[in-house]
């Protein structure tokens, strides 16, 4: 007790260098655990975007091109799905609902996505949790829209706004599908998936606001908003279909006779299976980062190793006068690895106090720019492993200054000329 | 432990040798200190008079000869006991810097009690021991409010008697001092050795004065010179 008293108090008095020491052992605490942290967030979050949903079906291409393009839209597909085969498909028996999706406009940053009625009664994200709307409804009408969570926060629409959605995906003034606005209908709440950055739109609407444009460009024949209503809006294609079956037993079949349509190339993916492989191929660089960390982890305890050993030459006075009222030579060494201990426990507290203060400011950074959504957690059990490995770690390189000290004690004694 | 004519310190053949060298950089044959005594050892520097210290302290074994501390033979002790032996039986003033700079006055004499139960018992005999240290400071003429001070805020004169008090409290039975007045002026030293004597005379306490500076032997009631050193002791790595 009395040991621990005088470790505080020198600690205190030597403040400076020690305070410096812990914020180095605070950084890499920080960056050792949020590697961690991400991961396991940015996992869990990656695998909760979609649920529910047996097949993904596209045009023929790589698994994790469908898949990125039609849950996280990112990227473009190869190809469409022609609206035929579409309906052809969703007519085989095994298959209990489809949910169509067209992707290729967008409004100011954010993807719009075509869909129907279907999509907010099937699509589930998370545990199996439905959409709900935070205000309104679904669309019904040919120009009305629905909004993302973020899409509404981000650009401050409210019910009733009008949108004006531009064609292709950069924001360019000349292509924007101007004459025909959409108004708000509803908003989404947030579900911490790219959802809350989509912009969402009935198919027909996709297909009025491309009925006088062709190849990319607006044709000279334009068709004012009214007029569109009275031609037949069902589309010629769209980009890919969610599929759910009546029974999971069969997905392997359907994904089967749908990879071999023969009217079509088509790829039919299992998003949970193509989730967790895409996960698989990028935890290459999260391992790297790993080892990273562990690196700058080393630096930071060689470096409180190097002050300690330091301090030590100031401190031989103060171990000489404590020898002289009788402490041990053991009592040295203890004193030395208090004061290890101190640090390496006040460098972890800082660490995991800088951790969380990342987290809440990187949070919302990360969910605009990748749709993942950081959220908070404790400490799991192998958060806390690394944290007393890195105690443990450095209280082993504590013994190397506790040694010297040891050492020093003995030969020194009670003369240590100044 | 003591009969009233066994000596409280006897030295009998000691040699010290570092290890590596040719000679010993301590060699006394015989000497013996009686209870009470004031003994003052003249040293030049170089004479081994720390080795001294350290060996009479515990700190070093003999490689030949006795050291017998209040009847116990030093060299039977575990290192840690003899630790143990110098935190009850010993206390210490060094030429300077005795004292630690993050502990006010009174914590800094308080600590020899926290390494020893033989010297909290006794220092708590009649009082507790913050007044046993503020008595003890009074004693050395240190002002009150200087008690709580932070040692920084002392004069060197002033940390001197301080260390005195930390040397004393518990009334250990041996006190070694190591040229405690070479940091002093002659007016404060003369100063510093009136109140050492008669604390030391007030705890019955045999004291052992090491000091270059013949000129004190006079005040002393013996004085024994050591002999020059043959060798020269490594310094320290």
């Amino acid at each position: 007790m009395t040991l621990l008293r005088i470790a505080l108090k020198s600690a205190r008095f030597r403040r400076t260098s020690l305070l410096l020491t812990i914020f180095s052992l605070a950084i890499s605490v920080t960056l050792l655990l949020g590697v961690d942290m991400t991961r396991k967030e940015a996992k869990s979050s990656f695998l909760n975007t979609v649920s529910q949903t047996d097949l993904i079906v596209g045009a023929r291409s790589g698994p994790t091109n469908l898949l990125l393009y039609s849950v996280f839209r990112i990227g473009n597909a190869t190809n469409n799905v022609t609206w035929e085969t579409y309906e052809t498909i969703a007519a085989m028996e095994e298959i209990a609902w489809t949910v169509p999706i067209s992707l290729g406009d967008s409004h100011r940053g954010f993807r719009v996505m075509g869909t129907t009625s279907d999509y907010f009664e099937h699509y589930r994200f998370g545990d199996k949790q439905p959409l709900t709307f935070d205000g309104g409804e679904q669309f019904v009408d040919v120009f009305e829209t629905v909004l993302g969570a973020e899409v509404a926060k981000t650009l401050g629409y409210e019910l009733g706004d009008e949108v004006v959605i531009s064609h292709g995906l950069a924001s360019a003034e000349f292509a924007d599908h101007d004459d025909k606005p959409f108004t708000v209908v509803g908003v989404l709440d947030r579900t911490g998936t790219p959802v809350d950055r989509t912009v969402h739109v009935s198919l027909a609407g996709i297909e009025a606001i491309h009925l006088d444009w062709q190849d990319g460009a607006r044709s000279a024949l334009t068709i004012d908003a009214d007029q569109v209503r009275k031609f037949d809006l069902t589309p010629t294609a769209i980009t890919a279909f969610m599929v759910g079956l009546e029974s999971r037993a069969t997905t392997f079949r359907v994904q089967r006779e749908i990879n071999d349509f023969a009217a079509e190339p088509m790829s039919a993916i299992s998003p949970g299976a193509t989730l967790a492989d895409f996960w698989r191929s990028i935890s290459a660089i999260e391992q790297v980062l790993f080892v990273i960390s562990a690196f700058v982890l080393a630096a930071g305890l060689l470096g409180m190793l190097t002050t300690i050993l330091s301090t030590l030459n100031e401190r031989r006075r103060e171990i000489a006068v404590l020898r002289s009222i009788g402490a041990r030579a053991t009592h040295v060494v203890l004193l030395i690895l208090l004061e290890t201990l101190l640090v390496v426990v006040a460098g972890c507290v800082a660490g995991v106090a800088m951790l969380y203060a990342l987290f809440a400011i990187a949070r919302p950074v990360v969910s605009r720019r990748f749709g993942v959504d950081l959220g908070f957690s404790w400490l799991d059990p192998t958060q806390l492993t690394i944290m007393a490995a890195v105690i443990l770690a450095a209280v082993l390189v504590g013994l190397i200054p506790g040694f010297v000290a040891y050492r020093r004690s003995i030969q020194d004694g009670l003369g240590v000329q100044v | 432990m003591t009969t009233p004519d066994q000596p409280v310190v006897d030295l009998d053949g000691v040699r010290f040798r570092w290890p590596g060298q040719t000679s010993d950089t301590v060699a006394v044959d015989k000497l013996q200190i009686h209870a009470s005594e004031h003994l003052f050892v003249r040293g030049a520097s170089g004479s081994g008079k720390t080795t001294l210290l350290n060996l009479l302290a515990g700190i070093h074994t003999p490689t030949a000869g006795t050291i017998e501390l209040l009847g116990t033979d030093l060299a039977t002790l575990s290192s840690s006991r003899r630790d143990q032996f110098r935190a009850d039986h010993l206390g210490v003033v060094f030429q300077q810097f005795n004292l630690l700079p993050y502990l006010t006055t009174l914590q800094n004499v308080a600590l020899a009690c926290a390494f020893s139960r033989r010297k909290t018992e006794r220092a708590t005999a009649s009082a507790e021991v913050t007044a046993t240290v503020h008595r003890l400071l009074s004693a050395l003429n240190l002002a009150p409010e200087l008690h709580s001070a932070p040692v920084a805020e002392l004069s060197v004169g002033q940390q001197q008697r301080v260390a005195v008090a930390r040397a004393l409290i518990g009334s250990p039975e041996i006190l070694i001092a190591d040229e405690p007045t070479s940091a002093l002026d002659a007016d404060n030293r003369d100063r510093f050795l009136d109140l050492l004597f008669a604390e030391v005379e007030a705890h019955g306490c045999t004291l052992i004065f090491v000091s270059h500076d013949a000129a004190l032997a006079s005040r002393f009631g013996r004085s024994i010179e050591l002999s020059e050193a043959p060798s020269v002791r490594p310094t320290a790595p």
